[in-house]
């Protein structure tokens, strides 16, 4: 299927923002060079080298670890809680005013489109800063007792998929209950989070309380092991998550972990097909499928499947691939030479299966990385594409007859954050959410967040919850 | 005085509602704190524990489905049947602990008491625990804690009773079902307490009581893959550590264990509950 109509190129500027040729560490209020190597970040749309980053290494950690036990001891531990909220309140007022800054340098360094990163990650990491910044003065009423404590330093670790959101979800909660930060950015998608740090440098926030150390695998390594570490915070892959809960294993450190997902997207027969299609794209396109929590396995009951899938390929022939910084641009770049092989690999195994690969016809630009999005039909549970998590712009597509056999199937996954569940009858929703042994289920909706609904997963999804006020457990020791 | 001749006790395992021996036909020797011999307990053995997975994996969509009303009611009546045993978990924990017999009283009236302190918390977790959530949009939000699944519990090692209690009536008042391994040199008051488990409608496989060596039962139950969390309580500090990176290879949430056993008269708050509970956030939208 061709475009059905041709629109004008409507690309956002990127003027607005200025790229550094190379950024050092922000440690203790100020950018320092790194005593590390230095690696490039890329624009994944074209290839086009952004800037150069320190990679922190042992040292450098070990430096902004000192720097925010010294923040937490002398000044942000001791510090008045509505002090600390104030700060939080700067932070997102800068974050909102500086908003569009912070979306074109998504997309540039991310890849995504500029709807994405303007209406949802940018907004939403400042809704977080200011929900969070309310509850600085109000822990008592947390439900961990009377003046419940700060655990000191955390170290967080954070992926490429929403760098700016995960950034929020990790500091606001952190600083808000009074801990401070080391935090490390993926090392693919470095650059937001070193705006960042300009921001905190405009909010006047105290040297130390946010350090951001930029960096690969062994930086991250070197955080979750420092020994002056009290809280590890992850969002990763489970294979990462599995290698930092045993390397906190015998130590007094938390552990909070969001880690993989294989949503099951449940659309019973009597759901509304057209609002349950746009569901569907929402919860498998959206960010390119680079979405932990992202609806990858479609379970449609069979006696509509061929009509749902019918309109869901009518549906995604619509979609624009394309420049992300286009504001009509629906599907942007994937993130990283890396991801792109494992996409194709794991879809290439998804054929070999037996499993009927199907893209709509489009255009890929010449540079950059890129994969259309694609729908895999005839896919048994026990398909590679099936069980694996993605992480790309890839559906798979099962079918079941009755409820038992839907909820039996989009359980059968060692994961367990997210569902969806399509039906008009309210009853059936309730029973099937009750059922789904995951972290979110979003009935009749899909990929919605915010930050008073607490996020995180069941089983090996990972433990711990981000937002609202379970999320504040993770920063604090009460006495209950 | 009666020159009747007792009937003494067979001590088993309690394993999926029923009385079985280890299937590896192992026992080995209990003696009080004095030295002299109580009985023969059953040393479970790694199938024992597999079996006992199974068994607590089967019970558990029962046991999480049922009301918390109903959960509540069942723990309850623990309490209930201990009461009316409570001289021979007196005398058993006196026993095993060197006790007098005042404390030892003292000790099952506290774990009696325990448990109608979380038989009353079952219908509680949700409006504690859970919350209504307000996002910024057209959509009802909703958010509930759920049971985490099969926890496998490592009871402490001294404090056979008001200490077993402790740590096996959270995990099933959250709605877990448990898979527990006893004190080694201290298991009679956990078979005992399966005896009152198996008259009080507790379904069977909600909680399944292993008498052994945790040392030697321990690894298997953490690198379980149908183990959703572990309790430490009374696992020997060495082996804490590595219990809980094997732990980490299929994410299993651990609740970590003190130096020392704590003071179990304490006031535990949901320090036990909350570790293995998972909370759930519900969206859908409002319209017309």
């Amino acid at each position: 299927m061709t475009s059905l109509f041709e629109y004008a190129p409507a690309p956002e500027s990127r003027s607005i923002v200025d790229v550094r040729p190379s950024y050092g560490l922000f440690v203790d209020g100020e950018f320092t060079d790194g005593t590390g190597s230095t690696m490039k970040t890329v624009n994944p749309a074209t290839e086009e080298v952004l800037s150069e980053v320190a990679v922190g290494s042992g040292e450098d950690v070990d430096r902004a670890v000192r720097a925010a036990r010294r923040a937490f001891t002398r000044v942000w531990g001791p510090m008045r809680p509505a002090d600390r909220g104030k700060y939080l309140f700067r932070i997102a007022r800068l974050l909102q005013e500086r908003a569009r800054e912070f979306a074109v340098l998504e997309s540039l360094d991310n890849g995504k489109p500029i709807r994405e990163s303007r209406d949802f990650d940018v907004p939403q990491a400042a809704a977080h800063f200011f929900h969070h910044a309310g509850w600085a003065d109000k822990l008592d009423h947390a439900g961990l007792g009377p003046a419940p404590r700060p655990l000191g330093v955390a170290g967080q670790v954070i992926p490429w998929n929403f760098p700016m959101l995960m950034l929020a979800w990790k500091i606001a909660p952190a600083l808000a209950t009074g801990n401070t930060v080391v935090l490390k950015p993926a090392e693919t998608t470095p650059l937001t989070a070193l705006l960042f740090a300009e921001v905190c440098q405009q909010a006047d926030l105290p040297p130390g309380v946010v350090n951001i150390v930029t960096g690969a695998g062994d930086t991250g390594r070197s955080l979750v092991a420092h020994p002056d570490v009290d809280k590890v915070a992850f969002t990763g892959s489970t294979e990462v998550g599995r290698e930092i809960a045993r390397s906190v294993a015998g130590t007094q450190k938390r552990l909070t972990l969001e880690l993989g997902g294989k949503a099951a997207n449940i659309v019973f027969d009597d759901a509304p097909i057209d609002q349950a299609v746009e569901g569907i794209v929402r919860g498998i396109f959206f960010n390119q499928g680079h979405v932990c929590c992202a609806g990858s396995r479609l379970l449609v009951q069979e006696s509509v499947h061929d009509e749902v899938l019918a309109s869901l390929q009518r549906r995604i022939g619509t979609l624009r691939i394309g420049d992300p910084l286009d504001k009509n641009t629906d599907i942007g770049a994937i993130n990283s030479a890396e991801q792109l092989v494992r996409i194709r690999e794991l879809s290439e195994i998804g054929e070999a299966e037996g499993a009927q690969r199907w893209q709509p016809e489009c255009t890929l630009p010449d540079r950059g990385y890129w994969f259309p999005p694609t729908v895999f039909t005839d896919v048994s549970a026990a398909h590679r594409i099936a069980r694996d998590e993605v992480f790309g712009p890839v559906l798979s597509v099962l079918t079941f007859r009755t409820p038992d056999e839907a909820v039996a199937k989009a359980n059968n996954t060692t994961y367990g954050l997210s569902a969806g569940v399509w039906t008009e009858k309210g009853s059936r929703i309730l029973a099937i959410t009750d059922r789904l042994r995951a972290g979110v289920v979003w009935a009749n909706t899909f990929n919605e967040f915010d930050p008073t609904s607490p996020f995180g997963g069941y089983k090996q999804s990972g433990y711990g919850r981000e937002g609202g006020r379970q999320g504040l457990a993770a920063y604090l020791q009460g006495d209950h | 005085m009666s020159d009747r001749l007792a009937v003494r006790k067979t001590y088993k395992l309690y394993l999926g509602g029923a009385f079985p021996r280890s299937e590896s036909g192992r026992t080995y020797e209990v003696t009080d704190a004095r030295g002299h011999f109580l009985a023969n307990a059953a040393r479970a053995s790694r199938k024992d524990a597999r079996d006992a997975v199974v068994a607590a994996r089967g019970a558990f969509a029962m046991w999480s489905g049922a009301t918390a009303y109903n959960r509540g009611q069942v723990l309850y009546r623990v309490a209930e049947v201990m009461e009316g045993r409570a001289a021979q978990f007196a005398e058993e924990v006196a026993a095993g602990e060197g006790l007098s017999a005042g404390k030892a009283r003292a000790s099952v009236d506290a774990a009696i008491d325990r448990w109608v302190w979380y038989a009353g918390w079952t219908d509680k977790l949700a409006g504690v625990l859970g919350s209504s959530n307000p996002v910024a949009g057209p959509y009802f939000g909703f958010s509930v804690p759920e049971p985490t699944g099969v926890v496998a519990v490592l009871a402490p090692q001294r404090s056979s009773l008001l200490g077993l209690v402790s740590v096996v009536a959270p995990v099933l008042a959250a709605g877990n079902t448990a898979v527990v391994v006893s004190s080694l040199e201290r298991p009679l008051p956990a078979i005992t307490l399966g005896e009152v488990l198996a008259t009080s409608d507790v379904p069977g496989g909600v909680a399944n009581l292993l008498t052994g060596d945790a040392a030697e039962l321990a690894p298997w139950l953490a690198e379980h893959a149908d183990v959703d969390g572990i309790d430490l309580a009374g696992a020997p500090t060495p082996l804490a550590m590595e219990l809980e990176r094997s732990a980490a290879g299929t994410i299993k949430r651990v609740l970590r264990t003190p130096a020392e056993e704590p003071d179990w008269t304490a006031d535990p708050g949901l320090s036990r509950m909350r570790p293995f509970l998972e909370t759930k956030s519900v969206w859908h939208p409002i319209g017309v």
